[in-house]
């Protein structure tokens, strides 16, 4: 940001106005720490990726000759007798979407300095993330051992089973990684590895957080509900 | 500044001090750049030799029997890929990119070092993992640079058992190799600028690299999706891209899948692909046109804003290539009509280079001579290319030889020449020693006079109809004999073409080792790679204190000014007028240094 531009909150601008400020300074365009923009930018990239991933499932529920299984049912569960469809993916989905809120808090007192606080809320983020991997994990081996594959399954279009392996398999993937970079974070946070430099890696490995859930609403609503 | 870090370093870095850190595990974007070059090149030599094997079969059928048709299809394979993306990404971007930007937008290095080392590490192991593919029973594999399945996985294509899966797995360690480089590329452009290097003060190369850069990051995710769908069908038997299908006689249990589906998803990749090559060439040769001319180079803002544009359009053209899939001919329309205005933009691009050139103090130096040549090579791959960006035109022409002529002219010989450009405008930067103006000269006149005995005549075969891919085409009634005639000639000035490149790496190697260093700035240059104390940089490139900046890269042959050019980190107090002008000079001298 250039010496002596008014910063936005003192001086408020119009917005066209500031936006041009900030493309036209010279040192930075953007007021902020090189690794967050790195992760704005790596999640735009994975952004494209999971998109892709989506686009093809679409493509291929089209494309394909067999019935489409009908997912409410494919996904339900006998509780007490009860048939409720879609419950799993139901206490997942709040499983995560409540991990997001335990990550903004554990950013928020990560800016005050609360080290005691952030940890704690860092690690409750991670046991979440893990909870929910571990339910996926549960519904993986429910579909195997009715007979689903990649390659087929009982219900109907073999492209089901394919689509459902391959994305709900990339997105486990990306909360695993998350579960990791939370705990590695968290552990640093604790050492004290960022009282000098500041709490940002908090808010950079929230940012990898909220994405991996806003993700999982996507394919929530195009996998599971449609 | 909170957010101080190696490249906004006050102090001097200090520099490796034992061989292993400074030149195998190193940080320096100089040395990876270094890394990155040389690998790229050395794999391109491998396709150089590829190129040429099919050149002998083409022109000189039933001659060399190891030559199957297998081995042929192999080798149309490997080449096209290793050259596309092995080379040509990995040494505009991986090379050049590495180097020129810390030095262009006076950082000390780019803004994570060490993912930068591993970008490279991770580079040199997806074109091991390429290359193993050689040594695999069967091969590597023969489907083609695009592998369209099901073709590219169904027996009867070779390298159907390793060598696809390793095809696959090298290009998804690659993308990765570039999502590690790529944000380091971008996020430095972005944050770790110099004073008073605005991004419109920044040099064409490095809107062309950040532009290139930018298209990689969204446009390699769709090979690398198609990539993992298409290991899955291989693998283990999902049906993504493979419908149900009878292969060898025997009824596959494949079922239901879209093979169109592969190919909207590779050229969702593979035309920006094109751009991701080409942006880069835009901009270094718009630099060495500039400073060759002893000119400013010709609308810079339309210069940057063509890029940005055509880096957007690029992802709205892909299924031009896709005209005789069978896909939905309304489709057609619209993709013919963005391809139709991608052209505008380019076309600017051509008029300001020649505008530069225009009245320009023209030097014919080597780097000159081979930026000149791109105009001509990019010029005619460029037309042709609107011919086959309509539908009409495109459906006889498919799966032609005037499809290969097009496509080397525009994104084969025009980059390679603006590569070979880059590397004798900047080998005195890298290396403080000149090559060899003869050679160079040599090297230049027997390159682009082949790429024109080679290609053109090519032109020709395809409006024959003589189709692309294959080993031999036998006696065919409507290919005239005289067209074997065509293919020889076209086979010899390849040989000779590729034989000509021994003499730019005898160039380089003689000069490495023989030739005197030359002085700092030889071609006088104004951007800021060339200001930097010592020549070549030492690790962290400008010493005690970052430099700042006072204008654009283009203040060449500026009126009233003693020397026929102002380095960027000029101030205006600082340049030296000639003393009988200096009242008329106001007028000229804030040219550059608008925002």
């Amino acid at each position: 940001m250039a010496i002596g531009k008014p910063s936005h909150s003192s001086n408020p601008q119009p917005a066209m106005h500031s936006l041009v400020a900030d493309w036209s300074a010279d040192k930075q365009t953007f007021d902020v720490p090189w690794g967050k923009l790195m992760m704005w930018i790596f999640l735009l990239s994975d952004t494209f990726i999971f998109s892709i991933f989506l686009t093809g499932y679409m493509n291929v529920r089209m494309s394909t000759t067999d019935t489409w299984p009908n997912p409410s049912e494919v996904f339900a569960l006998e509780i007490a007798g009860t048939h409720l469809p879609l419950i799993l993916i139901a206490i997942m989905t709040f499983v995560l979407i409540t991990s997001s809120g335990t990550m903004a808090m554990a950013v928020n007192f990560g800016y005050q300095g609360n080290k005691k606080r952030t940890v704690q809320f860092m690690l409750a983020t991670a046991l979440l993330g893990a909870a929910f991997v571990g339910m996926q994990a549960f519904e993986w081996t429910k579909l195997i051992s009715e007979g689903v594959r990649p390659w087929g399954n009982p219900m109907g279009a073999a492209q089901f089973g394919s689509s459902f392996f391959m994305i709900t398999g990339f997105h486990g993937l990306h909360v695993s990684i998350g579960v990791l970079y939370l705990a590695i974070v968290a552990i640093k946070v604790a050492r004290g590895d960022y009282e000098r430099s500041g709490y940002q890696i908090v808010e950079i490995t929230g940012l990898y957080w909220h994405f991996v859930d806003l993700v999982w609403v996507f394919i929530f609503a195009l996998f599971y509900l449609w | 500044m909170p957010h101080v870090a190696i490249a906004d370093q006050t102090s001097e870095l200090h520099d490796p001090r034992s061989f292993i850190t400074k030149y195998i595990w190193s940080q320096d974007h100089k040395v990876i750049a270094i890394q990155y070059a040389l690998t790229a090149i050395g794999v391109g030599l491998i396709a150089l030799v590829l190129s040429a094997m099919m050149r002998l079969q083409l022109g000189f059928p039933d001659t060399f029997d190891f030559i199957t048709p297998n081995a042929y299809l192999q080798f149309v394979t490997m080449h096209g890929m290793i050259m596309v993306v092995y080379l040509l990404t990995a040494l505009l971007l991986g090379g050049f990119g590495n180097y020129l930007i810390p030095l262009m937008i006076g950082a000390r290095d780019m803004v994570f070092p060490y993912l930068n080392m591993l970008s490279y590490w991770t580079y040199l192991l997806s074109v091991l993992i390429l290359l193993a593919s050689f040594f695999v029973p069967g091969g590597p594999t023969g489907a083609g640079w695009t592998l369209y399945p099901p073709q590219a996985i169904l027996p009867g294509t070779p390298g159907v058992d390793a060598g696809i899966v390793l095809m696959l797995v090298s290009l998804a360690v690659f993308i990765i190799a570039f999502t590690m480089g790529g944000l380091n590329y971008v996020t430095t452009v972005l944050q770790a600028r110099t004073h008073g290097m605005t991004l419109m003060r920044m040099p064409l190369s490095l809107w062309g690299i950040f532009t290139a850069t930018v298209l990689g990051l969204l446009a390699f995710p769709a090979l690398l999706v198609s990539a993992i769908m298409m290991a899955l069908d291989k693998l283990i038997g999902t049906s993504f891209f493979m419908p149900a299908i009878v292969s060898l006689g025997e009824q596959l249990d494949y079922t239901g899948g879209s093979p169109i589906l592969f190919q909207h998803l590779f050229w969702f990749f593979g035309h920006p692909e094109v751009y991701i090559v080409a942006l880069p060439a835009f901009g270094m040769v718009s630099d060495v046109l500039a400073v060759h001319a002893r000119k400013n180079i010709f609308g810079y803002r339309m210069m940057v804003w063509a890029i940005v544009i055509i880096g957007f359009l690029s992802f709205i053209v892909w299924a031009h290539h896709m005209y005789v899939s069978g896909m939905n001919p309304v489709f057609g329309y619209f993709f013919a009509t963005t391809t139709l205005i991608i052209a505008v933009p380019t076309a600017i691009k051509v008029y300001n280079w020649v505008l530069t050139l225009w009245r320009g103090n023209i030097h014919l130096t080597v780097p000159m001579l081979f930026a000149i040549g791109f105009i001509f090579t990019f010029t005619h791959g460029g037309l042709t290319g609107l011919f086959l960006g309509n539908v009409v035109v495109d459906l006889p022409l498919s799966d032609t030889y005037f499809v290969v002529a097009h496509f080397h002219m525009v994104m084969g010989v025009s980059p390679i020449m603006v590569l070979f450009a880059a590397i004798y405008h900047w080998f005195p930067l890298v290396t403080g020693k000149r090559l060899h103006d003869g050679l160079g000269k040599l090297h230049f006149w027997i390159t682009f006079l082949g790429t024109y005995a080679i290609y053109l005549p090519m032109h020709y075969l395809g409006f024959l109809g003589v189709p692309r891919r294959y080993f031999a085409l036998g006696s065919t009634d409507f290919i005239p004999e005289s067209a074997q005639t065509l293919n020889a000639s076209i086979t010899v000035s390849a040989i000779v073409v590729g034989l000509a490149q021994l003499i730019f790496i005898f160039n380089l190697i003689w000069t490495l080792r023989k030739a005197k260093p030359c002085s700092p700035n030889p071609w006088g240059a104004a951007s800021l790679e060339w200001q930097t104390p010592n020549v070549p940089p030492r690790h962290g490139n400008w010493g005690q204190k970052l430099p700042t900046v006072y204008r654009w890269a283009y203040d060449y042959s500026v009126p009233g000014i003693t020397s026929d050019f102002i380095p960027q980190n000029i101030s205006e107090d600082a340049v030296i007028r000639d003393a009988e002008t200096s009242g008329d000079v106001d007028d000229h001298s804030d040219k550059g240094s608008h925002t």
